[in-house]
């Protein structure tokens, strides 16, 4: 399984360049992709050049950094400038931001190598990807599941080894769930950690970006790429800088792990049961304690989630009336201009989620749910802050189930949302959580194990997500399209 | 009508703040210059931009609180109010709702000799949003429309009334007083013509002797000190008209015609927005500590009204003329630096109302630019005292003195001006204009005192006005009474 550390270490070694491992990672996606579709655009050319400098720089003797000549992929809702940045809508199918997000720069400064631009669903509004107006993609596992989403194209490019890494978005499970049904890692970091400053809002309380990686060390490598102040974004947590990668220890001896039994209902897959048992069953093995704890409010983490994501949604899309960028369809005058140019560039999600968050906001209704909702919210921290006041993590299933096929879930709503139930409280309390693979289930997909933490936790969160990765190699599998070729 | 009928008067005014950039972004505030040339992806509300909150704005509202004798919140936050109009390029603006930083003022007014307290009930920041420039004349005779987004997100404050005023002129009072702090403050230029001070005025009538309110209109676009009062004059016997005649006043939206001077209907009240306030999340709430306020209030400059009592007490003024000399912060701090020179407050007073303010006015400048610096004013004041120059000549010294910028010593060396006081060279033309003048002469000695003025007047012009008047009359009665 080709990763970033393998890989460096390979580059360092000159068993081989920047732009031969680039040209074999672009020739693996000229074959997945045809299937797979994980990505919306391409910049090979531009990967290509950025290898050859990684390269230069080897010859010259000089450091790189771990990310350097590494390629990667980037999901569609952060923005790069020059290139196209579509949230996968049709809303934004043109627009090319004049200026680069945060986390770009960031990579930018490790001379990393991106390879394009990953499918998403639209605005990040969705678990399967299902919802991108711009392209389909599939689970590299089962090409006729979904891939989950809505960060679908990165777990699903990192799955099928189209590229090594990718960053996706996570607003309420948008990194873990889809690594989970992509057997990947995925990371949500601590609201705050990365900046979010490029990252095309979707709801600005919950959005967080992260990696989305073949490993732990991975996952940890490009979170010391990504994460830190930055004072672009008011929301940024000041602080010095972390090294993750020295958190990567091998021992959990010391550790004591919740197991909230909320998170483990009636709705809860049998083989996902199973796999959680393994894992328990695995830390205890390796010393740590397992205790069982209580989280009473998770029941109405999914309501509170989908009013405030849905209340700034409505009011961070409002941007989009096709005045001065994006899809703008002519009229006869101006109101009658920006509604048919939303009619027709949001998809049907995006324009239900739109009402529903116009509606909680509105005179009259606005104590009883968007009020409520941040009670609820406040609550639900609450519950996290008591609960790691006696344990060091919290061990959940990503989701309750494995990844489902086209079409199942898409004309039920309500059924896709309660899919969210596991990751959602993260996002409401601002702490970290990653997924990382826990077994297959009987019908051959992947299973995610969720790991939480305190806020600022990532460190923990990463050694024992590296301790289990180490004890469980029968978990570390690749797709069956998976495997790169150098 | 009008005794009948009592006015409610509550003002929303709007202020630019003159910080460099702007409340959420490192654009430039400057007014004017190409469209959308001071812009990034911040001001436009493109995809993925965040807002970064300008502190000096916090620090100005603080200023501004304060002066206006305001609660200022330790904790306040912002909130987005949404709503679409093509100017507002996130379809929402970046304001504060209810936990705006200021609370529970008030600012006392003058108005016919009589003060009056009026209650300031919250002040608040928000970003200002662009302009539309119309293809046509008038938004009603335009084929297309562009927005201009250089002046979004110029910070603005909003400083709300309670309804306590009662007349078009108290209004005016207030306003002018309001602008006069800010300017003292140095937080805005308070430029209505610019629009950099905006005015909205909420105008209800009632019965004279009843509490309850009375339905009220909403006057926007009122863009001049005399409008103020002009257009709540106008909108006040409209309504109580339309009482009279047995109809109601409608909960609306009006716009004010400068030119024709009247108020037009804009909006009802259910065609208004629903603004959907919410916490903005992309920013995190503004805690301010009472150390911070209390650095602010120690910084606070002294205030008009703090300036009017001192210059009546300290330098014996009268209050009308240090009310004049207070309504700018620039002419009162010229008026202190030519006393700090030396010179008598009151020549100083005197000589600033009248010979240099019209030079001043003339020229369309403020004493901050005057020609004539405050030390040389009070130079050729202390010249005068001395006797080396009379008043008379000293008013063409002052001219001298604008134009060149030469101090008053200079101008009266080089225009040779300095007084005669020799008596003997003032004796030889005396003798001389006795002689030249007989019938003048004789009248005088025939008992007609007046004579002696026109005798002066030829010595004066003889002496080129250089001679000293005192003693031109002593010697003139002298040699006439030989």
């Amino acid at each position: 399984m080709a990763t970033i550390h393998e890989l460096h270490t390979k580059l360092v070694n000159k068993e081989i360049s920047a732009v031969e491992l680039t040209n074999a990672v672009i020739s693996h996606k000229a074959k997945v992709e045809p299937v797979v579709h994980a990505y919306l655009s391409d910049s090979h050319e531009l990967a290509l050049a950025s290898a050859k400098a990684v390269d230069e720089a080897i010859a010259k003797g000089e450091t790189i950094s771990p990310l350097a000549g590494i390629p990667g992929a980037i999901k569609d809702n952060i923005c790069i400038k020059d290139h196209p940045t579509t949230c996968a809508s049709k809303m934004l199918e043109n627009f090319i931001p004049p200026y680069n997000a945060s986390v770009i720069e960031k990579l930018n400064a490790n001379h990393y190598v991106s390879l394009g631009k990953l499918n998403m669903d639209e605005f990040a509004m969705g678990g399967s990807t299902e919802n991108s107006a711009l392209a389909k993609t599939a689970n590299p596992w089962n090409l006729e599941c979904v891939p989950g989403g809505s960060s679908g194209g990165s777990a699903a490019a990192v799955s099928s080894g189209s590229a090594i890494w990718a960053l996706g978005s996570d607003t309420g499970g948008s990194i873990r769930q889809p690594a989970s049904f992509c057997g990947v890692v995925g990371m949500k970091p601590t609201y705050g950690n990365v900046s979010r400053y490029g990252l095309i809002a979707f709801a600005s309380s919950l959005d967080q970006i992260g990696p989305v990686t073949r490993d732990v060390t991975d996952a940890a490598l490009v979170l010391n790429a990504i994460a830190g102040h930055d004072s672009k974004d008011s929301t940024s947590i000041p602080g010095q800088r972390v090294d993750y990668t020295k958190a990567l220890v091998n021992d959990v001896k010391n550790l004591k792990i919740g197991v909230p039994k909320e998170f483990f209902g009636d709705g809860l897959n049998a083989d996902v049961r199973k796999a959680m048992d393994e894992a328990i069953e695995t830390y205890k093995k390796l010393g740590a304690e397992i205790v069982e704890v209580s989280l009473p409010s998770t029941k109405y983490a999914l309501s509170a989630y989908y009013i405030i994501a849905l209340a700034e949604a409505s009011s961070n899309l409002a941007r989009y009336d096709g005045v001065s960028y994006g899809l703008r369809v002519s009229a006869d005058n101006l109101v009658e201009m920006s509604t048919k140019s939303r009619t027709e560039g949001f998809g049907p999600e995006v324009q239900r989620r739109i009402l529903l968050g116009t509606y909680v906001l509105s005179a009259g209704y606005y104590d009883a749910y968007y009020l409520k909702a941040l009670k609820v919210r406040r609550v639900i921290k609450n519950e996290f802050d008591e609960a790691f006041s006696k344990v060091d993590l919290l061990l959940a299933p990503t989701a309750p189930n494995t990844a489902y096929k086209f079409g199942e879930k898409i004309n039920d709503p309500l059924a896709m949302y309660l899919e969210d139930i596991c990751t959602v409280p993260a996002n409401l309390a601002g702490i970290p959580g990653i997924s990382i693979p826990a077994g297959m289930s009987s019908n051959n997909l992947p299973i995610g194990l969720q790991l939480l933490g305190p806020a600022m936790g990532e460190e923990t969160l990463l050694r024992a997500a590296f301790t289990f990765e180490q004890a469980r190699p029968d978990c570390q599998l690749v797709a069956p399209t998976g495997e790169v070729s150098l | 009508m009008s005794s009948k009928y009592e006015t409610v008067i509550g003002l929303e005014v709007h202020t630019e703040l003159k910080t460099k950039s702007k409340i959420f972004c490192g654009c430039t505030t400057e007014f004017g210059g190409d469209q959308n040339t001071h812009v990034c992806p911040v001001c436009l509300g493109l995809p993925g931009a965040m807002p970064v909150l300008n502190k000096k704005v916090v620090e100005f509202a603080i200023k501004v609180g304060l002066a206006l004798n305001c609660d200022i919140l330790h904790f306040n936050k912002f909130d987005r109010k949404n709503y679409y109009y093509p100017d507002l390029p996130k379809n929402y603006q970046t304001s504060q709702y209810d936990l705006p930083i200021c609370l529970n003022g008030h600012l006392d007014i003058e108005v016919n000799g009589e003060t009056k307290r009026i209650g300031i009930t919250r002040i608040h920041m928000e970003e200002d949003a662009g302009k539309l420039v119309h293809s046509g004349n008038t938004i009603s005779d335009s084929n297309s429309s562009n927005v201009d987004y250089n002046r979004t997100g110029v910070p603005l404050l909003e400083i709300v009334s309670e309804p306590d005023i009662r007349s078009g002129a108290e209004a005016k009072a207030y306003v002018e007083k309001l602008r006069s702090i800010l300017q003292y403050l140095e937080v805005s230029d308070g430029r209505m013509e610019e629009g950099s001070l905006r005015c909205d005025c909420n105008v209800s009538v009632r019965l004279r002797g009843t509490t309850e309110f009375g339905t009220r209109t909403e006057t926007k676009n009122v863009n001049s000190l005399t409008g103020i009062q002009k257009a709540i004059e106008y909108e006040a016997l409209r309504q109580a008209k339309l009482i009279e005649a047995g109809g109601k006043v409608d909960q609306e939206t009006r716009t004010w015609d400068d030119a024709q001077g009247i108020t037009l209907g804009m909006r009802k009240k259910d065609e208004e927005n629903d603004y959907r306030y919410f916490p903005e999340p992309d920013l995190v709430p503004i805690v301010i500590t009472d150390e911070e306020i209390e650095a602010a209030r120690n910084a606070l400059p002294e205030l008009q009204d703090a300036k009017i009592a001192r210059f009546v007490s300290e330098y014996d003024l009268s209050r009308e003329d240090a009310t004049i000399l207070t309504v700018a912060k620039v002419t009162a701090n010229y008026l202190d630096e030519a006393v700090n020179a030396g010179a008598d407050p009151k020549t100083v007073s005197n000589w600033m109302l009248g010979d240099l303010s019209k030079m001043i006015n003339e020229n369309n400048l403020t004493f901050a630019q005057s020609k004539v610096s405050p030390e040389n004013l009070a130079g050729m004041i202390a010249l005068i005292e001395k006797g080396t120059i009379s008043g008379k000549i000293a008013k063409k010294v002052i001219v001298s003195m604008w134009e060149t910028g030469k101090d008053a010593d200079t101008i009266v060396k080089e225009e040779g001006l300095v007084q005669i006081t020799d008596t003997g060279a003032i004796e030889e033309i005396v003798k001389q204009v006795i002689a030249n003048n007989p019938q003048p002469v004789e009248d005088f000695k025939g008992g007609n005192g007046k004579a002696i003025g026109f005798l002066v007047g030829q010595v004066m012009k003889e002496s080129k006005g250089r001679a000293n008047p005192g003693l031109v009359n002593e010697l003139l009665q002298k040699f006439l009474k030989d």
